[in-house]
């Protein structure tokens, strides 16, 4: 079939672009990732505490609070869609996790005997196996967030409705049910696996707090997942162009529940992160994190048109966000200042990357 | 130039076949055959229906008469994929083209090569980007396979756009508009890409209105208006001035 080469291909009007003009160099995320160690650079300077072991286990730990979702809608912006709803679905998890969590812990509730008995003294309550309460718990709370992402890919990608709009429903619907199932009052974990709990959520591992290696992992496998896969493959493929990925043959409709589906389950993790750090899920937890979520993701470099994005400038895009909150406490600047900056942050990346655009 | 129509077995026949829109009728009794190597010219004004007839054959609409026959047999296609799978090539109009992938991301689109690691199976770039540049060469393209569509030109983005339809064994291609958007000098190497898939005995159906390039290619012209095929002539039994008033109406039939 191959035909015998009558010439060699010959590269005469393409030149090989320099390196600074392809690749990873060539992405907002360099760019970002530059201001973010000019900053570093600048805040050591200004303030002796910053670069002080406690107030960078401090910000990572802080980072590591908001960046397992940003990871999630990252995956979504790719696509060229949208998740409004991540902030509600932190809560929710949360909150589902803690509520089965108590409920298997106190005896009377329907199930709990399968996981808990009374010790000899009639009031301590011991665990049938240690740690089986927690894993159920989350995953309850991660199979509620399935669940939700599952609701929300299916309008979206099946009943072609707006991203935006139906995961701004899904944001509504999401909280109310927080409000709904805790009557207002948010809940607390409790029980015999809670220490547990605690210990993943807030613990650390030579110096390295524990939610920052959850992201770190989980980052690592989105990398591999967005570069190496053929579903990440089809994920940029459908943020290019949809109808192309439609007509060569792409299953459009389940890749975009999937990252539906992944979205909502990374922001049901974070929920639940959190919710062992700050030991408790009240009701109003994690309410308009979804613009701290995207904001970090677009400063970061996803692209909001879709087809561009990935993990280390979604992690850049939240430590940049918590590194220059850090510095205005620091600096004793009055912290209502911090979202109006966080604000322009935004602006400003993306106008750099306009004007970046327009150069080349 | 020899046209094959005397020899061997149609790869495409179409018989009797017709589109309705409600009360709308975009097709009707359109019979036609197409040979393996053979270059076919499909002409007609806007609205002529071409574009449904290409639809019905790669499978994006099902006619609401007549038959297919492709390879001898008779089919009947649900999705594009379907047709993509007995070897209907198709390259529209927009090329789809993903911009923020690779040239080899694209040719390779919906049909990636992996290999297994473990349990895992992850994406073979290197075999991609090598068989994209093989297949760039047979098409004598300067088209790299790891540069970003974004960044290419029209005649480098139709090469990706052909190259994908050699991945299979494509037995028919069909190519709608592939010169309208792009320069001179790409319009020569859009047309030396079809020589090239004629010489390795694949069937092309050109839908095109610039009768330069229909008359530079073609072996065979088929005429619509209105919904009907109204002429199919070899190229050398007839003149662009008798296409045109085919076309206009200007001459009933040929």
């Amino acid at each position: 079939m191959a035909l015998p080469m009558e010439s060699t291909i010959s590269f005469t009007n393409i030149g090989k672009a320099r390196w600074w003009q392809r690749g990873i160099f060539a992405s907002q995320t360099a760019y970002v990732t530059l201001a973010l160690l000019v900053l570093l650079v600048v805040m050591h300077i200004a303030s002796p505490y910053f670069l002080t072991e406690g107030n960078i286990q401090n910000v990572a730990k802080n980072f590591s609070f908001i960046a397992i979702a940003t990871l999630g809608v990252t995956f979504v912006i790719i696509t060229g869609g949208i998740d409004l709803s991540v902030g509600s679905m932190m809560c929710f998890s949360a909150m589902i996790t803690s509520m089965v969590m108590t409920a298997l812990s106190t005896p009377g509730m329907p199930g709990a005997a399968l996981f808990t008995h009374t010790a000899a003294d009639g009031k301590t309550i011991v665990a049938n196996l240690p740690g089986l309460i927690l894993f159920v718990s989350i995953l309850a709370g991660l199979g509620t967030a399935f669940i939700v992402g599952l609701v929300n890919g299916f309008c979206i990608a099946v009943l072609g409705l707006s991203p935006f709009v139906t995961t701004l429903g899904m944001l509504s619907i999401v909280r109310g049910l927080c409000y709904v199932v805790s009557n207002g009052r948010g809940s607390f974990p409790g029980g015999p696996d809670a220490s547990y709990f605690y210990a993943l959520a807030s613990g650390d591992l030579y110096g390295l707090p524990a939610p920052f290696i959850y992201l770190v992992i989980l980052a690592l496998v989105m990398a591999v997942v967005l570069h190496h896969t053929t579903f990440g493959r089809h994920v940029f493929a459908l943020g290019g162009n949809e109808n192309a990925a439609k007509l060569t043959g792409i299953p459009v409709v389940r890749v975009k529940i999937a990252v539906h589906v992944i979205c909502a389950l990374a922001a049901g993790l974070q929920g639940i992160i959190i919710c062992g750090w700050l030991g408790s899920a009240p009701a109003n937890m994690a309410t308009s994190y979804e613009l701290n979520v995207i904001a970090a993701a677009v400063i970061g470099g996803a692209n909001l048109a879709g087809g561009i994005g990935g993990p280390l400038g979604a992690i850049v895009g939240c430590v940049l966000l918590e590194v220059i909150r850090n510095g205005l406490v620091l600096a004793q600047v009055n912290s209502y200042w911090q979202q109006t900056l966080v604000g322009v942050i935004i602006i400003l990346a993306v106008l750099v990357d306009r004007i970046r655009s327009r150069m080349i | 130039m020899v046209t094959a129509t005397a020899t061997g077995q149609p790869i495409l026949e179409l018989a009797n076949i017709g589109k309705d829109f409600g009360a709308i009728r975009a097709l009707h009794g359109i019979d036609m055959r197409v040979f393996p190597g053979e270059v076919v010219g499909l002409m007609g004004d806007n609205g002529a229906g071409k574009s449904t007839l290409v639809k019905i054959i790669a499978g994006n609409f099902r006619q609401s008469h007549g038959e297919i026959r492709f390879g001898g047999s008779a089919v009947q296609f649900h999705r594009p994929v379907d047709a993509r799978a007995v070897g209907i090539e198709v390259v529209y109009q927009d090329l789809a083209l993903a911009d923020n992938l690779t040239a080899a991301a694209n040719v390779f689109l919906g049909r990636e090569i992996t290999r297994k690691f473990g349990p895992f199976s992850l994406l073979d770039h290197k075999a991609m980007a090598a068989r994209a540049l093989e297949l760039f060469g047979e098409l004598r393209s300067e088209t790299r396979p790891h540069h970003l569509v974004k960044q290419m030109s029209g005649g480098q983005r139709q090469a990706i756009a052909i190259a994908r339809t050699r991945l299979s064994n494509a037995r028919l291609v069909m190519m709608d508009e592939p010169t309208a958007a792009i320069s001179v000098r790409q319009v020569e190497q859009v047309l030396s890409l079809i020589h090239r898939l004629k010489e390795q005995g694949v069937a092309v159906m050109l839908i095109s209105h610039r009768m330069p390039d229909v008359f530079a290619v073609c072996d065979r012209v088929v005429v619509m208006r209105r919904g009907e095929k109204k002429a199919d002539k070899p190229i050398h039994d007839t003149t662009p001035e008798e296409v045109t008033a085919l076309i206009t109406g200007a001459r009933e039939a040929a």
